[in-house]
């Protein structure tokens, strides 16, 4: 401990000192890109890449960070879960990284994450996820399960009025999990056993014909229904296209989806799907000054105009840009230093406001809801007011509902149950 | 077959009917111009009283802008806020002036602005449509506006219902309007008589709301005896549902057998009749996928025939992607099953590769044509989806088409002979690697047709044939080796099997219980329902 402080002061005196001998010296910050470019992933993850790199040029066109260029690092994990800790090792102990951004699926997460706090290494995490979950370690910037779920079921039960609930999923931990949140959260709304109707199906599931006809059977029992999906991937195609064969209409049975956006929609017909809904932290059609900027920046870094822009991307650009203003704020880049600096940072959101890293290394930060356009993109039919803060452990699942994440003294543990006062309150 | 024909006529008709409605565009009354600014003026939250007085004051006349609103084509001038409608013909774009129903110049993208809608919005169109619509000159059309209009029997709904009834000519539109009425009274008489003769009138009716208000009455309905005729009522109507669920069920079941089959028989010969374990048959059928979508690039403004043309060009695509596969492969490596399957496994990463460097890791958009799109609807409760049953025919007719080229064509004979017997027909004369091309290229040509009617179910992307491979060697597997009826009848036979287990198991533990199945079968029976017999076999 003593040596790390010790450590920490060196580099913070020499960061203060003397600008001009860092960018003397040849060295770079290593900033490791973790997501897979081949295999199933490679679909969604490339695009983060991109993004990555597109935030790194910039900041290194503005001088970099310490006066030093930032040089980006980026590995394949291939879509291949054991791979991603192997690749994590390899960044953090071969590269020497000084921060890893990186993961889509809660999977791969799940499996660097012992590596990363092994070596405590630093990750960003962008994308939507299920919570239950605050590590030292990683920050989380992409929605938890009260910034995109819960909200869209607000929603669809004040202003819709809808009183039967579909929920459908893929069947793995993210749509397990949220959906366990979701009926919990259902029924202490007052919603019976009998209106809710939980399904799963593998992942790239393509025959959607006897679930449609049972969701379509289960919808026309006189009450307004809708489906809450977080079915993943590439799945949602055929089931959008098996709604619109079977003559299920927006208007009939909404359905709002948690992993849709402009970068799922850019490779289908989009006809099927328009009314339907999905709520997220941005949309690339918000009309901000710092939003249209930033597509103009996508677009001319990708060298192509009809790249579009999605939520998980924004999580990249607010994760980057907070903690290039830790790594200032912190005078280094040093894991601990930067993670004490990260808590209480802000940054403008494209959509407009600014996002706070919180206490939980999860983000404050507004939600929206958009209804699906015939171009593919979202009309923003409502929004929270003001933002809502992550919550790393649902107050609606009985194992979790007495932990908090809280990384500042006098707590700093990422699992703290309030009733023990202890931390390792491990929930389930 | 005569209900085929039946949707063929009802296709062409629609073709014939489209453009007739898209010519007879009337002009509006200029009254209606103030409010079609303030449509233009409102936000998507206050446009719905506006629809509501364009709907009083317009009538009939504003069926064209609703239409055109619902389908999201209106658009208005940002200059002059005047509203037009913006569709698009066969890749021509057409600019109608609404207020005067004459086309005008065309503007650019910049100069016009979208009238946004949202889904209650597109609600109320629906509903202001079919209210519209009650005084259609078209029957059918009629009927269906009064059965669109059943789930919301609103008071002004009832009135227009009740007044169209007085002029209504057709007997059929009479009995559903009075199944509107009746089913009104069911909901709001006082008197339980009155119910009762409801009920009695309601009786066989499929309707959704009407089985949804008899259930409401026969559950919670203060008068026993109007309880007890409800549930009477419920009784018949049950049975009839059950009786179409059981049809639905089916042809689920046979849906998903066609996809099967199309997946499988490719393999059925390559497999089968060669012997091959060639792990890239998935990728044949990509190959097929990525061809339907070249096509459709290259012809955007004939969507509708694009299919066409795919399919000859995969069957050509993916069946020189199986000759060449053969002659640089698969030949050196004949009668070493298990190198074969590790070098074609290599062969399938590396298309599935180079499809991602050419194609982007990203999934392709390919369209579905105009007439592959809705259902066949029967009754309330039976509709089948066009898709899947232009694929259930589409199957079938590969199928035969192609146990007619193996029994009687000399490619066949060649085939066949080969197959039983190498040595032999090697001295009888066969060109036996010439046959072993001929016949590995069939088998991918056909995979990359099952490409073509895949590609308007599921996603085209890198990935497309790993979904299909596993499924197809159970199929070919659980039919027994070398024999095509035993494909037929194991691809229809899981499909069904799957499709009847998923409503009680969910679809991850019936596709679990499915090839649990098979594998004690296999088991049982090691060559599969139809073994091969005779000394070819062994």
């Amino acid at each position: 401990m003593k040596i790390k402080s010790l450590a920490v002061g060196v580099a913070l005196a020499m960061g203060a000192s003397s600008l001009s001998f860092s960018v003397l010296a040849a060295d770079t910050i290593k900033v490791g890109v973790l997501h897979s470019l081949s295999g199933t992933m490679a679909i969604s993850e490339t695009t983060l890449k991109d993004t990555v790199l597109m935030m790194i040029e910039e900041q290194n066109k503005k001088g970099g960070l310490l006066g030093k260029q930032l040089e980006p690092v980026v590995v394949d994990p291939a879509s291949n879960w054991p791979l991603f800790a192997e690749k994590t090792r390899e960044l953090l102990t071969q590269e020497d990284v000084d921060v890893i951004f990186g993961c889509w699926t809660s999977v791969s997460r799940k499996s660097a994450l012992p590596v990363l706090e092994e070596l405590n290494g630093l990750m960003f995490y962008p994308v939507q996820y299920e919570g239950e979950e605050s590590s030292k370690n990683v920050f989380y910037t992409g929605a938890a399960p009260n910034q995109q779920a819960v909200p869209a079921v607000d929603y669809l039960m004040n202003e819709l009025g809808v009183e039967r609930w579909v929920l459908a999923g893929t069947d793995y931990v993210y749509p397990r999990t949220t959906n366990k949140i979701l009926e919990a959260y259902l029924k202490a709304n007052g919603v019976a056993e009998a209106d809710i109707m939980i399904n799963y199906t593998p992942f790239g599931h393509s025959d959607w014909q006897s679930i449609v006809s049972d969701i379509k059977k289960f919808g026309g029992e006189g009450k307004k229904t809708a489906v809450v999906s977080t079915i993943n991937g590439d799945a949602n195609v055929p089931f959008y296209k098996e709604l619109g064969n079977q003559g299920v209409s927006s208007e009939d049975i909404p359905v709002v989806a948690f992993s849709v956006g402009e970068e799922e929609l850019s490779g289908i017909d989009t006809a099927p799907l328009v009314g339907h809904m999905a709520a997220w932290n941005y949309f690339q059609s918000v009309d901000t000054d710092l939003n249209s900027e930033f597509i103009q920046k996508w677009h001319a870094f990708t060298g192509d105009d009809s790249r579009v822009t999605n939520d998980p991307m924004e999580a990249t650009y607010v994760g980057f840009n907070m903690w290039a203003q830790a790594v200032q704020q912190a005078g280094t880049t040093d894991v601990d230093a930067v993670e004490q600096a990260m808590i209480g940072q802000e940054v403008p959101n494209l959509t407009g406001g600014t996002a706070l890293m919180n206490k939980n290394h999860h983000l404050s930060k507004p939600v929206l809801i958009g209804e699906i356009q015939d171009d593919g993109q979202f009309e923003v039919v409502w929004e929270t007011e003001g933002v809502v803060p992550g919550d790393a452990w649902s107050d609606f699942l009985p194992g979790s509902m007495d932990l908090i994440a809280d990384w500042t003294a006098p707590i700093t543990c990422g699992n703290y149950n309030v009733k023990t006062e202890s931390c390792g309150g491990q929930a389930n | 077959m005569k209900h085929l024909l039946a949707m063929l006529g009802c296709w062409l008709g629609l073709l014939l009917v489209t453009p007739v409605v898209q010519a007879a565009n009337t002009p509006l009354p200029p009254t209606l111009e103030p409010l079609l600014e303030a449509l233009v003026d409102a936000k998507l939250s206050q446009a719905a009283p506006v629809l509501t007085r364009l709907e009083a004051e317009g009538g009939e006349a504003i069926l064209p802008l609703f239409r055109t609103m619902l389908a999201g084509d209106l658009y208005y001038i940002k200059a002059s806020k005047r509203v037009i409608a913006v569709t698009e013909m066969a890749g021509e774009e057409t600019q109608l002036d609404l207020l005067s129903g004459a086309p005008i110049d065309r503007l650019s993208k910049r100069e016009i602005s979208k009238i946004r809608v949202n889904n209650s919005l597109r609600g109320q169109l629906r509903d202001a449509i079919s209210r519209l619509q009650l005084g259609s000159v078209s029957a059918s059309v009629r009927e269906a506006a009064v059965r669109a209009l059943l789930s919301d029997l609103a008071p002004g709904t009832l009135d227009a219902i009740r007044v169209a009834r007085l002029n209504e000519g057709s007997a059929d539109v009479r009995e559903v309007m009075d199944m509107a009425l009746a089913l009104n009274r069911l909901n709001t008489a006082t008197e339980a008589a009155d119910r009762i003769e409801a009920i009695a009138q309601l009786e066989g009716s499929l309707e959704g709301p009407v089985r949804n208000a008899l259930n409401r009455i026969a559950d919670s309905d203060p008068v026993p005896q109007v309880q007890q005729a409800a549930q009477k009522a419920l009784v018949g109507i049950e049975q009839r549902v059950e009786f179409y669920a059981f049809i639905d069920q089916l042809f689920f079941g046979l849906s998903l057998g066609s996809v099967l089959l199309l997946a499988a028989i490719g393999l059925a010969i390559t497999f089968g009749v060669m012997g091959v374990i060639n792990m890239a048959h998935g990728e044949m059928i990509m190959l097929g996928a990525y061809t339907t979508y070249v096509v459709q690039l290259l012809m955007p403004n004939h969507i509708d025939y694009s299919l066409w043309v795919a399919i000859p060009m995969a069957f050509i695509v993916a069946g020189l992607a199986g000759v060449l596969l053969e002659r640089l492969v698969i030949r050196h490596l004949h009668g070493r099953p298990l190198e074969t399957l590790l070098a074609t496994f290599g062969v399938s990463l590396v298309l599935q590769q180079l499809v991602r460097t050419v194609f982007s890791p990203l999934n392709r958009q390919v369209a579905s044509p105009e007439w592959m799109s809705g259902s066949w609807e029967i009754n309330p409760v039976l509709s089948l989806t066009l898709n899947r049953l232009y694929i259930l025919a589409f199957a079938l007719l590969v199928f035969f088409a192609l146990m007619l080229l193996l029994k009687k064509s000399s490619l066949g004979l060649n085939v066949r002979a080969v197959s039983q017997n190498r040595d032999m027909a090697r001295s009888m004369g066969i060109r036996t690697g010439w046959v072993d091309a001929m016949t590995f290229g069939l088998g991918s040509g056909i995979a990359g047709i099952a490409g073509v009617a895949l590609s308007q179910l599921t996603n085209v992307g890198p990935n497309l044939g790993q979904a299909y491979i596993i499924d197809s060697f159970m199929v070919v597997v659980f039919g027994g080796v070398g024999n095509l009826w035993g494909t037929l009848v194991a691809a229809f036979s899981l499909g069904i099997a799957n499709k009847f287990l998923e409503p009680v198991t969910g679809a991850v533990l019936a596709s679990i219980l499915v090839l649990v199945f098979i594998i004690l079968f296999i088991q049982k029976r090691p060559k599969g329902l139809f073994p091969q017999k005779g000394r070819a076999a062994e």
